[in-house]
């Protein structure tokens, strides 16, 4: 509620306190110097809540200062199928879910269509699924109001023709395939034009309370540990699988369960459409294209910490055996990765995870006694948009911004910034250049060429980033094919240092970060192919290069990575000497 | 029986696979009056970077400067690696015997007595190793004596970049400079590929185009450092005209694969074995191999051959040479199904941290074999008599994290073919 005289309403900008110059603070001072706009708004984390949540508001006149931890998708909305639900797979138990996924499907396909694979999607059931469920199914959607049409067998085969022989049923429905980290670097990016802002590597460290209200929020910058402080009106914690954290940091007790996820990647796309198995939600039963690929998962194993989490070689070996009854070749084919993500789920004390409701919680903390905060979580990637709506109606209202919510209707411009994660662009951009332009392949691959290695690193460098491979490849498919990125980050890193974006002994130690970020999804899967691949990059890059015996100097404070804000001046001074 | 056709190649000892172990065992056997058969495709060696490693390192990260130290502790420590089951007579024989049989060849190879020596990697590393060709000699010298030296690139090569090793060996080596050059008449050219660029070196003509457009850059420096594909077949006049043109020394790198120092060994290796009469070449994959009183071999493509013969080397390397293979339930040896020593579960194959100096143990799983590399078998199962294994297919040996691996091929093809020369007898 809204006290007239709330000590939250003052006018807030960023201090900065602690002024022992060194250059990335005074660079970091710089920045909040320039920002004319005042920050009404504290958000964080960057994932597709936080993201959507700056967009919305934005287009509501508010603008805010997003910080994230780590990177943009960073945790679960980096984490997962990329899957735009029909809501069928919530039908049988959580019917609310399910009527949310499939007006949100509706919603995007409209407002974010770049964004989307509308490819469509099966129910299929094989033998041995339990009977009594298939026979429920279309009633169960019917009173969600879902669409599922029956299809027959051989309709069904003849669309997806690697389906089990063992088909008992089929359903169509309308899913699609969403491009999760386009979608959140297009919603920061629309954010940003409008005058928020963003400060990835950015934690949140301590509150300042004052009666009811969040007075101060201070910050540090996780490679430099600099230190800052920011004085919101609002703030709202959307950190997703780290939102409890967040939240007891504000001394508000929010108990979230981790429930992880894990994930495989095929070589190649093995279905049209999304097929999900026809039985209530268990181990590895949904199957999305994604792009040129398909990702196959997902398990549900609690876990302590979300921040120690990676997929397991017995993880994989159940998703492949349980994804193998329902397309018989998932045993076979080659995968290149997997990958995990944790799920905030708000605890309610009792049953399975799986049946923990997927939809989500908005808390606005006046039973805490915080007048000026709030937490959004659970939820899932389908949802996001209405999640960051509801936040940002709760937010605006706190406010006094009575501007209504404009997402629904409002298209999600599509800018520069995300369009590098969508799986054969590189080479349609590629094929497209001037006949007798030199535009090296440095991807071989995913036909990566030097130009879009070079816009990337310039969109880096404009965001304040580093632009080195680990954060290039966060940012387009380098690393991501066959070669397990053996090859191509020797050569992007040879490039780097041709153009002078990179200079100094640092180049090992980018493409050891860049290797150990790409081995730790390629261990569950090295067998067959992949362990040949393995071998010949262990050959090449140890066996060669020795760069195990490569120690980082530890007195250096990793010099690149101070990147963030706008430590830019600086380190573009420091790369292109 | 296809062993009965009149089409059947006879031969003393078959050796299947034709990388370092196989080439190496071929030359040991010829040279002991074996006549021998060699099959493989592919060669392994094209992924070689042409140095040859003997032990560097022991244990997880410990450098040795000096190999033989290196194996004595290898040899109180580990007593399952393949190299401790050769002395370091034979061993020191092995590798006299093969460089000596290279030198003959054309492509000679330099080592320190002794002594590990350091070589800079394209990526502006520093590796110990035991032996390099010729052709990469001086650099080693220029890098010991911190000299004032060019780095040469080309246009074009996506694997190799002289301002990265100069840019990342400036705090250790100041005087290295670097220079891109465009690679004569490859001015309209996306991108070059270093085997094609071996060979136009090996022509003189376009070794002095190119020496041209260098000069102006060479300056003060005393070295001039080029990317490993200075000829393919002529790499030693290449280098010495080069050294003449641009009046001084000069050096090759070794590079990633495709790697030309790699070609050249293997094509060596080829001519070289070809001149003796005892040695035949399949270029072709083996299907099968059938115990009997002595092997029948099959080969695959479109004209299967069969072999006889009374002994059999095993040289099919790792799961790069297809020696090996992996399914999620484990690890297999591909052509005759013998038992292989692994890790329990394929949760222990790898560590979490690629590059963790301890290694990953999927790298020392194998074959297990006695002190004359014969196979051992889990009883009641008897012994294949005249089949013996050698090579990276061997139990007990990391040779990525060791930098043993030129070692364990050469030496353990060595100790196998005495074994078969002494049953012959």
């Amino acid at each position: 509620m809204l006290k007239t005289e709330n000590p939250c309403q003052k006018t807030k900008k960023h201090v900065l306190k602690k002024p022992e110059a060194s250059v990335i603070i005074l660079s970091t001072l710089i920045f909040f110097m320039e920002a004319t706009v005042e920050t009404d708004v504290l958000i964080i984390g960057g994932g597709a809540t936080g993201t959507g949540i700056a967009r919305d508001l934005a287009l509501r006149g508010i603008t805010s200062l997003l910080v994230e931890k780590g990177d943009i998708n960073a945790g679960a909305s980096g984490g997962n199928h990329g899957l735009l639900h029909s809501g069928a797979r919530y039908v049988a138990n959580d019917g609310e879910s399910a009527r949310e996924c499939m007006e949100e499907g509706k919603i995007l396909r409209q407002t974010a269509p770049h964004c989307i694979d509308d490819c469509g999607g099966m129910f299929a059931a094989v033998q041995g699924d339990d009977e009594n469920y298939v026979g429920e199914f279309q009633g169960f959607c019917a009173r969600s109001g879902i669409s599922a049409t029956p299809i027959s067998i051989e309709t069904a085969m003849e669309a997806e023709p690697l389906l089990s022989k063992k088909l008992i049923a089929a359903f169509g429905v309308r899913d699609g395939a969403i491009d999760p980290f386009m979608l959140s670097l297009e919603n920061i990016a629309h954010a940003k034009a409008l005058g928020s802002k963003l400060l990835c590597h950015t934690e949140v460290v301590a509150f300042e309370k004052d009666n009811h209200c969040i007075t101060r929020v201070w910050l540090e910058n996780i490679h430099t540990h600099q230190r800052f402080s920011v004085d919101p009106r609002q703030v709202i914690n959307a950190a997703g699988a780290w939102s409890g954290k967040v939240d007891a940091l504000a001394g508000a007790a929010t108990e979230i369960i981790y429930s992880m996820g894990t994930l495989l990647v095929t070589q190649s796309r093995m279905t049209e459409g999304v097929i999900n198995r026809l039985r209530p939600p268990s181990n590895a039963d949904i199957l999305v294209p994604g792009g040129t690929v398909s990702i196959l998962g997902t398990t549900s194993i609690r876990v302590n910490d979300p921040d120690r989490i990676r997929p397991t070689v017995a993880e994989t070996d159940l998703i492949v055996s349980q994804g193998a009854q329902m397309i018989p070749t998932l045993e076979t084919t080659r995968y290149i990765r997997a990958y995990s993500g944790v799920r905030p789920l708000v605890s309610q004390g009792k049953g399975d995870d799986r049946s923990v409701s997927r939809s989500f919680v908005l808390l606005d903390h006046q039973e805490t006694g915080l007048d000026n905060f709030a937490t959004i979580t659970g939820g899932k990637l389908t949802t996001f948009r209405l999640m960051a709506e509801k936040t940002a109606d709760l937010v605006a209202a706190r406010l006094g911004n009575t501007t209504p919510c404009k997402t629904r209707t409002e298209p999600l411009p599509s800018t520069q910034e995300g369009k590098w994660t969508e799986p054969g662009i590189a080479p349609r951009v590629w094929m497209q250049k001037p006949a007798g332009k030199k535009d090296r392949i440095l991807c071989e691959c995913e036909m990566i060429a030097e130009s879009t290695v070079d816009a990337l690193a310039d969109a880096l460098e404009k965001n304040g980033q580093a632009p080195d491979l680990l954060n290039i490849g966060k940012r387009s498919r380098l690393g991501k094919g066959p070669c397990q990125g053996a090859f191509c980050s020797t050569r992007v890193l040879a490039h780097m240092y041709n153009n002078g974006r990179l200079s100094g002994p640092d180049g090992a130690n980018e493409l050891k970060a860049f290797l150990s970020e790409r081995w730790k999804g390629q261990k569950p899967i090295f067998w067959g192919d992949q362990l040949v691949q393995a071998e010949l990059t262990e050959a090449m890059h140890c066996g060669l290069f020795d760069l195990e015996l490569t120690t980082p100097d530890p007195d250096k404070p990793e010099p690149k990575k101070v990147s963030d804000s706008l430590a830019k001046t600086t380190r573009q001074s420091e790369r292109r000497n | 029986m296809n062993s009965q056709a009149p089409d059947t190649i006879h031969t003393e000892l078959t050796i299947i696979g034709s990388g370092m172990t196989g080439m190496a065992a071929a030359l040991f056997a010829v040279n002991r009056g074996i006549s021998t058969t060699l099959i493989g495709q592919h060669s392994a060696m094209n992924f070689a970077s042409g140095v040859m490693d003997l032990m560097g390192v022991h244990p997880a990260g410990q450098e040795w400067d000096d190999p033989w130290k290196a194996l004595d502790r290898v040899r109180k420590d580990l007593p399952n690696h393949p190299l401790v089951k050769v002395d370091n007579l034979d061993i020191e024989n092995a590798m006299e015997e093969l460089l000596g049989f290279l030198k003959d060849q054309a492509l000679p190879y330099h080592r320190a007595a002794r002594k590990n020596i350091n070589v800079i990697t394209s990526v502006g590393t520093i590796k110990k190793t035991y032996a390099v060709p010729e052709t990469m000699w001086n650099g080693v010298v220029a890098l010991e004596k911190k000299s004032p030296t060019l780095i040469v690139d080309l246009d074009g090569m996506k694997l190799f970049s002289a301002r990265q090793i100069a840019s990342s060996l400036a705090d250790r080596w100041p005087d290295l400079g670097h220079e891109t050059i465009v690679f004569p008449g490859s001015e309209a050219l996306e991108e070059l590929h270093p085997e094609h660029v071996a060979r136009a070196l090996d022509l003189s003509a376009n070794r002095v185009k190119l020496a041209n457009r260098i000069k102006p850059f060479v300056k003060d420096a005393a070295y001039v450092g080029f990317p490993a594909l200075l000829g393919m077949y002529s790499s030693r006049e290449a280098v010495t005209e080069l050294e003449q043109l641009l009046e001084r020394p000069i050096f090759e790198i070794p590079t990633p694969p495709v790697s030309v120092p790699g070609i050249r060994l293997q094509e060596t290796f080829i001519s070289g074995l070809g001149k003796n009469k005892l040695f035949r070449t399949l270029s072709t994959m083996v299907t099968h191999v059938k115990t009997d009183s002595g092997f029948t071999i099959t080969t695959g493509g479109n004209t299967p051959e069969t072999i006889r013969s009374k002994a059999v080397l095993l040289a099919t390397g790792r799961f790069l040479g297809k020696g090996l293979t992996a399914s999620r339930q484990g690890i297999q040896e591909t052509l005759m199904d013998l038992p292989v020593e692994q890790p329990e579960t394929r949760e222990e194959w790898h560590r979490n941290d690629l590059f963790s100096p301890q290694g990953h143990p999927v790298n020392r799983a194998g074959i297990k074999t006695d002190d004359h590399f014969t196979p051992l078998v889990p009883a009641p199962e008897k012994p294949v008599k005249n089949l013996h294994v050698a090579g990276a297919i061997l139990a007990g040996s990391d040779w990525m994290r060791m930098k043993c691996g030129s070692g364990v091929a050469i030496a353990t093809a060595f100790a196998a073919i005495k074994a078969i020369e002494k049953a012959n007898k």
